[in-house]
């Protein structure tokens, strides 16, 4: 796992890093009367590593696709070191890209898919071999080179798309989806070689991903999307702890949704039962929902005692480490929640489907939205 | 926009090359076209008269006899052709009847020759010295049985290419659930198989009509005194030089082409249909009372379709035929038979040659524009257009707009009629289409972010076209180069009103020989043709299997 507490804000405690290294103002992008980018404002550290995360048709492509160049913006600017390069082509704007699908010159062998770039920038062929090699080296590839990339697992053939993109050196590294085409484990080992090749380097990084596992465990800061607009940015601890709206809680982790009526005092009514939150800055009368991670349900002993609720188990679920229940209140107003049971808790004392238990929801788990609208 | 496209130099430079691909295409097949439809409703001194001509058209017997002439045989040629294809493709798709491959080789050799080889065929055989006249009883094979006979054979390759896809595309589950449910093998057929090929039955039919109504060299050759719409034209323009009657008689041409353009794109989205990714290719299983039934129908096709290329070639060696069967290389002396002699043949493979090497570079580099560059997208559109256009107009139709755009007066090109340079623009405009959606096939197939990726490394992208594209699409360029030669080599119709006196072709001075009585000579040039288009296709099947296949290592896992 990558360790999150070494720079969350880069370039607080390293020297003067540019914290505008690239901004993005207004930006919108139409398709006919669907907009699929709507009025983005962001920005970005020099050297840091963002991912845009969201469902698909969310707009994290389309954006990148713009600060790229590759897909003009209908309207708005993007600043890439304190230059405009809003209607700059893409070769002017000093970036390297990966693809999910590679792109690799089929072809071309290893080293001149790498050299692709190098070669046009006139450089003399003894330059080109060393830095080739070195990049090689970098992505762990050194006997690679003479390969074609039909010959190559797609692992490797993503590294070699990576050793591309960096031969350059450019000023900002493009990755969109780029292990999304891989099989699990190798999807595993290159996130993390990404993720430290990226530290080594300093080479500022935005990464379009659809899976939120990995976006928690590769971003500095994440970008969630939907619709064409920002939900939140936040480091990962801030999107999975404390999610602004009901879609990032939804989409970051797994979170079931309680609805309910503001009443004082901060108490919450689901249906005939009150629970106590702790953000209540909503009037009283108000509809909201209650957001709740389904590790954060314990299962106690009695009741009594706040947000202690008598449930049911009506079906259990195996998922490796721990079982996910689902619970039920029959009496008073219907209630569904989802609860994680830890496996060895699990073990201590085995539950069955029918099996009446406590369930607790602490104060400090419950978060509240604003009642959706249109479901 | 502009702003911003000074300072995008490669967005500049592929706004200009599409705009020049735009305005190559407008030359070569707008303005072409144009020129037949504004002369179809002028009189003789270029004054606008509207549907004069046409009135005049209808009022003339003569012509109106040929216009219903042309439009029975053709759906004559079409209702026989479509049935004999489409057993013979069930054959080569659906039974595991032996040498299905050399069997679908043989069917294909019409395609290699001029259409009028088979009507040469048979005159040697049923003409006024064929050895088996007797069997019409009297008949002529002068007129429309021979013209029929002709067509079948000309346009079975046609027709059964089309059948051969359609059936391919079956999809295998289809026939294992209609075998679960214990259906007869009957019915089976009536209500899996036959409805599966309809659209490509369809499809077959309009093409074989198209084809048919539209050709020029068989009804010449073997005619006689029966006319269709295509000697009209001919006789109209060379004969008459009444351009506007001829321009009449190629919009009246170009009617059922177009038709048959417009089914053909419905029936392709129908098909497309038909076939979901999940679909399992259909396994036929040993069936032996099929397979040799189904052997020996291909035998008897295939060696008619064999016989009918036979004969000419073999009667191309003949002394005198049918009274001294000696051989002899006399019949290839062309210098005693025609004035031009051997310079057709070499001035046939000339415009092959250029045809190929000019179209295939224009119309693969101008399918990469339009396919894989971003600026000016309307003007792209516009040139796809137009890229497929040439498919709806029939090689004659063609022929005469070029007549017409090149002979008006305020023409500047004027200069060019009757150079090679103005038979190689019609070639290469005539078979545009097939060309062009070959290279846009391929070019769809490569990944649609190599472009994006020059672009990040700061390539352009003529340099990734270069490095990358051209090379991994060598197979599909060289496919598209053997079929611009083969047809720029076979073609008659749309060069007949074109050529000059020092730019006569092999197919030209094929029918100006069969014309003169020299049947013998006319059937020694239609050899070099095939023997020519034959031995290029043969070359390059063996290029593709030895040289590329070294080149192209990259392909291998």
């Amino acid at each position: 796992m990558p360790d999150m507490s070494v720079s969350i804000v880069p370039g607080t405690e390293k020297r003067a890093k540019d914290s505008r290294f690239l901004s993005v103002r207004n930006l919108t992008k139409a398709f006919g009367a669907f907009l699929a980018l709507k009025d983005i404002d962001l920005d970005i550290a020099e050297g840091e590593f963002v991912c845009f995360l969201g469902p698909s048709g969310c707009g994290k492509t389309t954006l990148l696709r713009a600060i790229a160049g590759l897909d003009r913006q209908t309207s708005g600017t993007i600043m890439l070191r304190g230059r405009d390069v809003s209607h700059a082509p893409p070769s002017a704007r000093d970036f390297g890209i990966v693809f999910q699908s590679y792109a690799l010159f089929p072809n071309l062998s290893v080293a001149d898919n790498i050299g692709y770039g190098l070669v046009n920038e006139k450089r003399a062929r003894p330059e080109i071999e060393r830095r080739v090699a070195e990049l090689l080296a970098l992505v762990g590839l050194p006997e690679q080179a003479s390969k074609y990339p039909a010959q190559l697992s797609g692992g490797q053939q993503q590294r070699v798309a990576l050793a591309r993109a960096l031969a350059t050196s450019p000023g900002l590294l493009l990755l969109d989806e780029p292990l999304s085409a891989l099989d699990a484990r190798v999807r595993l080992r290159l996130r993390e070689e990404i993720r430290s090749l990226q530290r080594r380097l300093g080479v500022t990084t935005i990464m379009v991903t659809h899976d939120q596992e990995e976006a928690l465990s590769m971003a500095e800061r994440i970008v969630v999307m939907n619709h064409g607009v920002i939900e939140q940015v936040g480091t990962p601890e801030e999107v999975y702890a404390w999610p602004q709206t009901a879609f990032v809680a939804d989409f970051v982790g797994r979170m079931t949704f309680l609805s309910g009526v503001m009443s004082e005092g901060g108490i919450v009514d689901i249906g005939s039962h009150p629970l106590r939150v702790q953000s209540a800055n909503l009037p009283p009368g108000a509809t909201v929902e209650v957001g709740l991670r389904p590790e954060a349900v314990r299962l106690v002993a009695a009741l009594g005692g706040e947000n202690r609720l008598a449930m049911r188990i009506e079906a259990l679920e195996y998922l490796g480490s721990f079982v996910r229940a689902t619970l039920a209140v029959r009496a008073g107003s219907p209630l569904t929640l989802l609860a994680d049971i830890p496996f060895n808790r699990m073990q201590d004392q085995p539950l069955k489907p029918g099996d009446h238990v406590v369930a607790h929801l602490p104060a400090e788990a419950l978060r509240l939205f604003p009642a959706r609208t249109g479901g | 926009m502009f702003a911003s496209l000074r300072r995008d130099r490669e967005a500049l430079v592929a706004s200009l090359l599409v705009g020049v691909l735009a305005l190559i295409l407008l030359l070569l097949i707008a303005i072409p076209l144009w020129s037949l439809l504004s002369k179809a409703v002028q009189n003789g001194q270029g004054a606008f008269i509207g549907l004069g001509n046409f009135e005049r058209y209808f009022a003339t017997p003569a012509l109106v006899r040929s216009l219903w002439n042309s439009i029975w045989l053709s759906a004559l040629v079409a209702l026989i052709v479509v049935p004999l294809a489409f057993i013979y493709a069930y054959a080569l798709t659906r039974s595991l009847m032996p040498a299905r491959g050399l069997f679908m080789a043989l069917a294909l050799t019409p395609i290699f020759a001029p259409s009028l080889l088979s009507a040469i065929s048979l005159i040697y055989v049923f003409g006024n010295q064929g050895f088996l006249k007797s069997w019409l009883m009297g008949g002529t094979i002068y007129g429309p049985i021979g013209i029929i006979l002709a067509e079948v054979v000309y346009c079975f390759p046609h027709a059964l290419m089309i059948i051969v896809t359609a059936l391919r595309l079956a999809d295998g589950r289809l026939y294992e659930v209609a075998e679960a449910l214990g259906t007869s093998k009957p019915r089976v057929f009536f209500t899996v198989t036959l409805p599966g090929a309809r659209y490509g039955m369809i499809s077959a039919a309009f093409v074989v009509f198209t084809l048919v109504i539209t050709d020029f060299g068989i009804p010449k050759v073997i005619g006689g005194q029966f006319n269709v719409l295509a000697t009209d034209a001919y006789k109209q323009i060379v004969g008459q030089q009444n351009f506007e009657m001829g321009a009449v008689v190629g919009l009246i041409l170009l009617a059922p082409a177009i038709l048959a353009f417009v089914v053909d794109r419905q029936v392709q989205k129908k098909q497309v249909a038909l076939l979901s990714a999940r679909a399992v290719p259909y396994q036929p299983k040993p069936n032996a009372k099929r397979d040799w039934a189904l052997l020996i129908y291909c035998l008897v096709v295939g060696g008619i379709l064999l016989a009918m290329l036979g004969v000419a070639i073999w009667a191309s060696f003949i002394r005198y035929w049918p009274y001294n069967l000696s051989y002899t290389l006399n019949n290839y002396q062309f210098d005693n038979f025609d004035p031009q002699g051997w310079n057709a043949y070499l001035t046939s493979l000339k415009m092959g040659a250029a045809t190929a090497i000019i179209g295939t570079a224009l119309i693969f580099t101008g399918a990469y524009l339009i396919e894989k560059t971003k600026p000016a997208p309307a003007l792209r559109g516009f040139a796809h257009f137009l890229a497929m256009l040439p498919m709806a107009v029939p090689g004659l139709v063609l022929g005469l707009g070029y007549v017409f755009f090149v002979n008006a007066p305020w023409n500047p090109l004027g200069v060019f009629y009757g150079t090679l340079t103005v038979l190689v623009a019609n070639s290469i405009a005539h078979f545009y289409t097939v060309a062009h959606i070959t290279a846009v096939t391929a070019l769809k197939q490569i990944d649609g972010e190599f472009e994006s990726v020059s672009a990040s490394l700061k390539v352009p992208f003529w340099t990734t076209f270069r490095r990358v594209t051209v090379p991994i699409s060598m197979p599909a360029i060289l496919d598209i180069a053997v079929y611009m030669f083969v047809n720029a080599l076979t073609t008659v119709s749309a060069v007949i009103f074109l050529y000059g006196p020092s730019t006569k072709l092999a197919s030209i001075a094929i029918v100006h020989m069969d014309e003169a009585g020299a049947v013998a000579a006319a059937a020694a040039m239609a050899t070099c043709i095939v023997v020519t288009a034959m031995g290029v296709k043969l070359l390059h099947l063996l290029l593709d299997r030895l040289v590329f296949a070294k080149l192209q290592a990259w392909r291998k896992r």
